[in-house]
């Protein structure tokens, strides 16, 4: 008997053949670990959430007292004081400093190792400098922060005789130096990706291994390239310990990386180590600047994701 | 045509081919590439077409431990291009490719046709703009993408992007072109597109197209060679190769005994 015309003779049957049942312990099973890896992925969501709800609703106490034209206008930030000011911008103004500090160490610096790892090193170098690299982004924070004040700004205060001891120079650099694995590595991931036939058809065409590399390879890859930029933006907007060690705690409202200053994260570490009444208007400063802190964040992301989307290319 | 006609543009002397993995893919390859003619090369897979045609450009050096023993010796010059002593990029700027599947650039269609000679640094932007039409048309491209030249080449049908392809390879006016399969990802009348693109291009430029279509072998070259196993096996007019091969083994295959 041939199957086809048992399948044209439906009414032979009424009861489901055992052997074409549905299984309901393995559909059970397979609900079930649907479950997990869901609650898994909303574990993330939730944080995000609950994050946001707080920064929020702290926020909203504040803002309460605090005008939030006097908090984007007022030119200086001093809740602690007696007489307490509560202007962002001094913060907004260290934190974007030493974030273009470290890019523009970071961005020239990352790209360029990224280039030589995936387009020139051979297959030895790169087995032995990129696990090397990736340690790099291992070492502690804590470690960087007396790097860039016992090191980095001694050096540089040989350069520059006038640089003061706390500055956002040195503090920048050295989160450059933290954030290159970061750009390397992600960089060399996206330009490793470009297919191989793309390489050989710029070969091909008599081009130098350098031509390759930067007018094939690296548009192919920019999507990627630009993701390990975003990455560490957001890494160097929201690193603490350096900053609070190395670059002075006095919120100053300058662009000049010669000058010391604090950023809203080394600001929230040193309030919150401090014994601060709980509902009380420097408490609650602290969640503002983490609201500011947070929207900068997911600006550059935004900006990041926009950017990408642009330059996205199919191969 | 009789043989007395014909110039040797490049020919392949007692060359053998290693893998960096030991395998020798090519044994005393003896082949002549005739000024102006096309040759295709068939065989069953794995036979070493492709990497027969990647020594003419010394592809296979952008691979460490590759190696290269006996002679492509290209004329007018008499050179061998495999000596040590020969810049491969110089090699690579005379003699163009073709790849199997397109592989434009992540750029425009006008910067990927312009790409061979930005490459060789011209800048004048007349000229580019004159060479990449010339190119276009040569590819029976132009009226395609005349009014897009700006849009990215990703946009473009695949037949479309192999016609940019062979495009990229013709606006630096290349002495011999290789081709490697270049109508096996195209449907038929794509595939008629490039062929008579090839056809059109016969007496221009030398060239060497690897081919698993009897028929296109047939209908578009006028030698062929046949390669089994590293070997080659035997070399003749088109018509000749398909009419009467001498070898047992060129017969099978072709007569579809073996694929
Ligand atoms: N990178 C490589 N390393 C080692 N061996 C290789 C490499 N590439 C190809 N080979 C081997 O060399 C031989 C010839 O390969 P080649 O790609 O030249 O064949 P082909 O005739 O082009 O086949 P096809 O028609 O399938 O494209 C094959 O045995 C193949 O396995
Ligand atoms: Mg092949």
């Amino acid at each position: 008997m041939n199957t086809a015309t048992q399948v044209q003779e439906p009414s032979q049957r009424t009861t489901i053949s055992p052997r074409l049942a549905k299984n309901y312990r393995r559909n059970i099973t397979e609900r079930i670990i649907e479950f997990l890896l869901m609650l898994c992925a909303l574990s993330a969501v939730f944080t995000t959430i609950a994050i946001v709800v707080i920064l929020v609703y702290e926020s909203y106490s504040f803002f309460e007292h605090v005008s939030v034209f006097d908090f984007l206008t007022d030119p200086q930030w001093t809740p602690l004081f007696e007489d307490a000011h509560y202007g962002i911008m001094p913060l907004v103004s260290g934190t974007l400093t030493i974030s273009f500090v470290a890019l523009a160490f970071a961005v020239p610096v990352g790209t360029i190792a990224a280039i030589y790892l995936s387009e020139f090193a051979s297959h030895k170098t790169r087995e032995t400098v990129k696990p090397i690299l990736e340690l790099l982004a291992g070492v502690p924070t804590i470690a960087f922060g007396y790097f860039a004040l016992l090191l980095v700004t001694p050096l540089l205060q040989m350069v520059f005789p006038d640089l003061p001891t706390f500055n956002m120079l040195g503090p920048g650099i050295v989160i450059g130096i933290m954030v290159v694995p970061y750009i390397a590595s992600v960089s060399e991931d996206a330009m490793r990706a470009v297919p191989m036939s793309m390489r050989e058809g710029a070969y091909a065409m008599g081009a130098t291994r350098f031509q390759t590399a930067m007018r094939v390879v690296t548009p192919a890859a920019i999507s990627g390239i630009v993701a390990a930029y975003i990455l560490a933006i957001s890494r160097a907007i929201g690193e603490t310990m350096v900053v609070a060690i190395a670059a002075g705690q006095q919120p100053n409202l300058t662009f000049n990386p010669m000058d010391s200053a604090a950023t809203i994260t080394a600001y929230i570490v040193q309030v919150a180590m401090g014994d601060l009444p709980h509902g009380s208007i420097g408490y609650q400063s602290i969640f503002a600047a983490g609201l500011v802190l947070m929207l900068m964040t997911l600006f550059f992301n935004v900006l990041g994701h926009f950017t990408r989307k642009k330059f996205r290319e199919a191969y | 045509m009789a043989n007395a006609d014909l110039t040797t543009k490049a020919e392949a002397r007692d060359f053998n081919f290693f893998y960096s993995n030991g395998h020798h893919a090519l044994k005393n390859i003896n082949l002549p590439l005739y000024e102006n003619k096309i040759t295709a090369l068939i065989g069953p897979s794995g036979c070493g077409k492709s990497t027969l045609l990647r020594s003419f450009n010394r592809m296979h050096d952008l691979y460490p431990g590759n190696r290269y023993e006996g002679e492509i010796v290209m004329h007018p010059d008499n050179t061998n291009i495999l000596d040590a002593n020969v810049d491969p990029i110089e090699v690579r700027m005379r003699i163009s490719m073709v790849f199997q599947k397109p592989n434009p650039f992540p750029k425009s269609i006008f910067e990927n046709v312009a790409y061979g000679l930005r490459v060789r640094g011209e800048k004048n932007k007349r000229l580019l703009a004159d060479k990449v039409e010339e190119a276009l048309k040569g590819a029976a491209l132009w009226d395609e993408v005349k009014d897009r030249l700006q849009d990215l080449a990703f946009n473009l049908s695949g037949g479309q992007q192999q016609r940019l392809c062979i495009a990229r390879a013709l606006a630096t006016d290349p002495e011999i072109m290789l081709f490697d399969e270049p109508t096996s990802a195209l449907d038929p009348i794509a595939t008629a597109n490039i062929e008579e693109l090839m056809n059109d291009l016969r007496g221009k430029l030398t060239m060497l197209v690897v081919t698993h279509n009897m028929q296109q072998a047939a209908r578009v070259s006028d030698y062929t060679a046949y390669m089994y196993l590293g070997d080659l096996i035997e070399h003749d007019k088109t018509g000749d190769i398909f009419i009467k091969p001498k070898d047992k083994r060129t017969e099978d295959y072709i007569t579809g005994r073996i694929s």
